[in-house]
């Protein structure tokens, strides 16, 4: 059955659909932000300490959502108040979490009475197990993005380029670092659905390293990362539907392709223009 | 006597663990002066910059900015930072960057509006490179960039202008008109510039300071003595040919401008 054909008829793949394209608009402006700000790693960290939230969560019958939500925004809390500077380096403290998230999250599910539940729907993700109710909660986290960003875009476009300039101008540059630390913890959580922890920091940074490639400013970028987001989830998902692989890993795979062909095209024409 | 653009009293400063850096800094800039801090690489200079900045505080003695504490006054101030640190691949514009200057006083939220795009022009125009305001600053040469970095300052619409290091990146020709142009933004506003490169600065200048950890001299003309003292070698090993006479004509264009 055709990808269209299974879309009119499965509710299931309709919200896919949905959760991808309402995903992709937090993930490609938060993703830009981390991409210039150089917080790979960061994010990468904060990903992998939500597995420690999703155990405690087991553990305690809470919603796994909720734990991953704690552990995001704490952990992301943690390394921001470890760096105590914008952009200063945290490395250890982002190792220390990253590990540290990672065995709390294993120690927790064993504990856990019963079954152990599908760690893997959220390591590598389950979009196609979005409920529709959860859709709101995407809707919900686009909207905070959008207002965060807009509302302080002046202040993080300032901060991202030149955090000491931004102190002499009387900014609290280190509020708003912990302020869109949180923002990404609350991202990242978001994008668990979609492509699970172990690979949300792919889909994070990879469309918006595409897009620095061919634009010249950040809210162009941030417009670019977001279709290119979109577009390569719905291409990830339709080779995920028709040749019955991981849509998580489906996703991340069509997004690689595309960077590297980009960067391909790109060295390509800076060598003509060179030549000529 | 009027307010000074920048005080120091008996001002130490250390970073923790570590050696003073700044011993017993006394130093008033009267507005409308034309300051050149010089001295070695680590003698303190930049660290001066940032006490006036508020962005470190010290640990004796008091800094004031228009006769108020540095954090309370820097609204007044514009900062021109070193830009050897720049990062090349950030997506803005030379307009963009000129537009952050317009951050303070209040305006911390929002995009940037059409009055914001103006004055951030009009600034690159002062500066002569209106044409490259759309231009990537990661694409521009490091004399296009110094130029565009104090537009950004100026943007900040400064009564005192601190610049750090301005003739690192800009390439030897254009060096002369930069200095040009910092002489017509200092009719209206105060200037303090740090520099290791005294060849730079002669001739533009009104006072300069000598500083190697402290206040070595400070005054419109610099005794020979003071400067193989703060560089705690001969002059002669300072191959800026004959410094004495350099800094001499310094005294002469001085009183051309006063």
């Amino acid at each position: 059955m055709g990808m269209l054909e299974a879309l009119a008829q499965y509710g299931f793949l309709q919200n896919a659909l949905a959760a991808i394209l309402l995903g992709s608009i937090a993930c490609g402006i938060v993703g830009t932000l981390v991409v210039v700000n150089r917080l790979s790693s960061l994010a990468g960290g904060v990903a992998h300490a939500c597995f420690g939230g999703l155990g405690l969560a087991f553990l305690v019958g809470a919603p796994p959502t909720a734990g991953a939500l704690l552990f995001g925004l704490a952990s992301s809390l943690g390394i921001g108040a470890a760096s105590s500077r914008w952009r200063e380096s945290a490395d250890s403290a982002i190792a220390a979490i990253w590990a540290g998230g990672m065995a709390m999250g294993l120690v927790f599910i064993q504990l856990a009475p019963g079954y152990a539940p599908d760690l893997m729907s959220y390591l590598f993700g389950s979009i196609l197990a979005v409920p529709r109710g959860d859709l709101v909660l995407f809707a919900a986290v686009d909207a905070l993005v959008l207002v965060f960003v807009v509302v302080t875009y002046r202040s993080l476009v300032a901060v991202s380029f030149d955090p000491e300039f931004a102190r002499t101008r009387g900014l609290k540059t280190d509020m708003v670092f912990l302020a869109f630390l949180c923002l990404v913890g609350i991202t990242i959580v978001l994008l668990m659905r979609a492509v699970g922890l172990l690979l949300v920091i792919a889909l994070l940074t990879i469309p918006p390293s595409t897009a620095r490639l061919f634009v010249r400013r950040l809210p162009a970028m941030m417009l670019l990362s977001c279709a290119l987001t979109a577009a390569e989830g719905v291409a990830g998902l339709a080779a995920a539907w028709s040749l019955d692989i991981p849509a998580g890993a489906s996703i991340i795979l069509v997004a690689g392709v595309v960077y590297l062909l980009s960067a391909g095209l790109r060295a390509l024409a800076t060598a003509r223009a060179r030549i000529r | 006597m009027s307010i000074p653009a920048a005080s120091f009293e008996g001002v130490w400063f250390g970073y923790p663990g570590g050696v003073p850096a700044l011993t017993d800094i006394t130093l008033q800039v009267p507005e409308g002066d034309f300051l050149a801090v010089i001295g070695p690489n680590g003698g303190g200079k930049t660290t001066l910059l940032k006490l006036l900045l508020g962005l470190v505080r010290p640990s004796r003695g008091r800094v004031e900015v228009f006769g108020r504490p540095p954090g309370e006054s820097g609204h007044s101030i514009g900062y021109v930072p070193q830009i050897t640190t720049f990062r090349t691949d950030f997506p803005v514009s030379a307009l963009d960057v000129v537009m952050m200057g317009t951050l303070g006083r209040g305006r911390h939220l929002w995009p940037h509006g059409a009055a914001d795009r103006a004055a951030a022009h009009a600034k690159l125009e002062r500066m002569g490179i209106a044409d490259l305001a759309a231009l990537p600053v990661g694409k521009l040469s490091g004399g296009q960039r110094q130029r565009v970095f104090v537009a950004r300052a100026l943007a900040s619409e400064p009564r005192l202008l601190l610049l750090d290091e301005p003739a690192a990146s800009v390439d030897p020709g254009t060096q002369e008109s930069f200095f040009d142009l910092l002489r017509e933004i200092n009719s209206a506003c105060t200037i303090v510039l740090v520099t290791h490169d005294v060849g730079s600065i002669s001739g533009v200048v009104r006072t300069i300071a000598c500083l190697n950890g402290r206040l070595v001299s400070h005054g419109d003309e610099l005794p020979a003595e003071a400067f193989g003292e703060a560089y705690s070698c001969g002059i002669d090993l300072l191959s800026h040919g004959a410094p004495h006479r350099v800094l001499g004509r310094h005294a002469e264009d001085g009183d051309g401008h006063a």
